[in-house]
């Protein structure tokens, strides 16, 4: 009575048959991820040492260490990052708590979503008109930063409305009820539970500004700097742009130079992509509701 | 100030476990609708309500989903104004006061303490819930909180199963605690007027009854406006009710009279005869 017919024996091979293509689909998108990485530590790891990190680099920058473009990536990023959070939460909290649904404001999403799809090298020249010459920044970190902000804004504005937006509406309307107006619900209730997300939101544009060339190549980046930035005027080699110099522009560079530069500059993205992995898990585990 | 003192004021005869009372027809109004439309959009969902609500009494509203009783009462705190597309025309008296004539709708809503359908323990602690009204309203001094706290707690009959866990969150909290500590939180606001909305559809019966001894205490403190789509629920508790169906106020009457026959609709009997809805 129970046994398995002709048609569930099919369907359970199709089952296995596309749990199989599935699986298989995933372990190719683990293949690059593990090759790149392999790759650099094999390569590059004889490269890595205390002086790399924190010597200047000689010889024309085929030997020394990398320490101005590692000092100047970390400005880039936390000049971005500055510039990024304040206007994308903003922003965020306003499409998601204020604003009414009309044209504007469906115009306004229509924007943040072409944004999010502009090309990073057009982001750089649209920071060369607007930050370098406009603005009179010259090409400068204050320029850079601010050109990476741009083409993060997206990230952050969409990542802090989702979060924002997945705290329950019953909240809101329970603290309206008693008495409280839209900016008290939000600091009491609705931004105390979507930090997380909004945290996860930022990091991960971190780590997207500490890995593009594009938009800092003529905003502020150099190709070499025989000193460390100064102040938020200054131009400033970068990690990214590093790589790409050494590899491609100058002569003579040993093989495992590169790679570490690489290497470094990835664990720098991982380790802020783990924090994020490590914060959600955290705040998961506070889960409130 | 709410004081925990039953039987106080205009107690017209209730006492606990007592079938429903009938509340003097020279009590103050509290709440009238004049001509109450509303809707959502294109759609209406009510139209041209008007009655009385009285001082110090259980008004409850009866009638099947979608006649518009929540609506009502988004409207009497003006929290219509908060959902996208509703919008009410006529007018609603607070004491007197077209309640769109408030420049302060939070002081008006802090007057009015919301008891919701499903319980929504907001994700603070316990204590927090409690003293977040009092707080937004400028209270800071922490004995002055913990007072309000254990009063409005013990109100509720939620004060013994939450005082060892006062800082535990509140949404971690068994549905029916949850729906407690809603209550707990709307008295927080010292409110003169409670609207619950089917506060017993989402706890189990032992939790409801709580909950009804609880509204049978505070009758004749606050005036209280109940949605339920229990009818029997209505006539436990409310002195007089209103029945709402399709967007129409058919009847407003004293309860009794819904199950003594005396409703003039034959619709009304119909309903409380569990006819239909």
């Amino acid at each position: 009575m129970f046994r398995a017919t002709a048609l569930n024996r099919r369907n359970e091979q199709v089952e296995w048959l596309f749990k199989a293509l599935f699986f298989l689909m995933t372990l190719v998108l683990v293949i690059p991820v593990a090759l790149i990485l392999g790759v650099l530590v094999v390569k590059g790891h004889s490269a890595i040492s205390w002086e790399f990190l924190t010597g200047m680099p000689t010889n024309g920058m085929t030997a020394g260490g990398i320490l101005p473009p590692l000092l100047g990536t970390v400005w880039l990023v936390g000049g971005s990052v500055l510039a990024t959070v304040p206007l994308g939460v903003a922003a965020a909290i306003y499409l998601s708590e204020y604003a009414p649904d009309n044209w504007l404001t469906r115009v306004i999403n229509l924007a943040i979503i072409n944004l999010a799809g502009v090309p990073s090298i057009v982001h750089a020249l649209f920071g060369v008109g607007a930050f370098v010459l406009f603005f009179r920044f010259g090409s400068s970190i204050l320029a850079a930063s601010l050109t990476l902000a741009v083409m993060n804004l997206p990230v952050v504005i969409v990542a802090t409305r989702e979060s924002l937006q997945s705290v329950p509406r019953a909240f809101r309307e329970a603290c309206w009820s008693l008495g409280a107006s839209r900016w008290q619900t939000i600091r009491h209730v609705v931004l105390p539970n979507s930090l997380s997300g909004i945290l996860t939101g930022i990091i991960l544009t971190v780590s997207r500004a500490a890995g593009e060339t594009a938009p800092i190549m003529f905003t502020g980046a150099v190709f070499y700097s025989p000193f460390l930035p100064q102040g938020i005027f200054d131009e400033t080699m970068a990690m990214a742009l590093h790589v790409f110099v050494i590899s491609t522009q100058v002569p003579g560079v040993p093989e495992n130079l590169p790679y570490g530069v690489a290497l470094v500059l990835i664990t720098m993205v991982l380790a802020m992509n783990a924090l994020s992995v490590a914060f959600r898990v955290y705040l998961r585990g506070k889960k409130k509701w | 100030m709410v004081a925990a003192t039953p039987g106080s004021g205009i107690v017209l005869g209730a006492k606990l476990g007592e079938g429903t009372v009938s509340v003097s027809a020279s009590a103050p109004v509290k709440v009238e609708a004049r001509g109450v439309t509303l809707g959502y959009g294109k759609r209406t969902v009510l139209r041209n309500a008007s009655f009385q609500v009285r001082e110090k009494e259980i008004f409850g509203i009866i009638g099947p989903a979608n006649s518009g009783k929540t609506s009502f009462l988004r409207a009497v705190n003006r929290m219509a104004e908060m959902v996208p597309g509703m919008w009410v025309e006529g007018s609603i008296l607070f004491d007197g006061e077209d309640v769109t004539s408030f420049n302060n709708v939070y002081a008006l809503r802090r007057r009015i303490g919301v008891v919701f359908p499903l319980p929504v323990g907001l994700p603070l602690t316990v204590y927090d819930n409690v003293a977040l009204s009092p707080r937004l309203a400028g209270v800071g001094k922490k004995t002055d909180l913990d007072e309000i706290v254990e009063r409005c707690l013990r109100r509720a009959a939620l004060w013994d199963e939450v005082k060892d866990r006062l800082h535990a969150l509140g949404s971690l909290l068994s549905g029916g605690q949850q729906q407690r500590l809603t209550i707990a939180r709307a008295l927080s606001q010292e409110p003169d007027l409670l609207l619950l909305d089917e506060f017993s559809i989402a706890v189990d019966p032992v939790t409801t009854m709580r909950i009804e001894e609880v509204l049978k205490e505070l009758r004749g403190e606050m005036t209280i406006v109940m949605v339920t789509n229990l009818v029997q629920q209505a006539r436990r508790l409310a002195h007089r009710t209103a029945f709402f169906l399709n967007g129409e106020v058919v009847e407003v009457g004293d309860t009794e009279a819904f199950f003594t026959g005396e409703v003039q609709d034959p619709r009304t009997r119909g309903y409380v005869e569990g006819k239909f809805g």
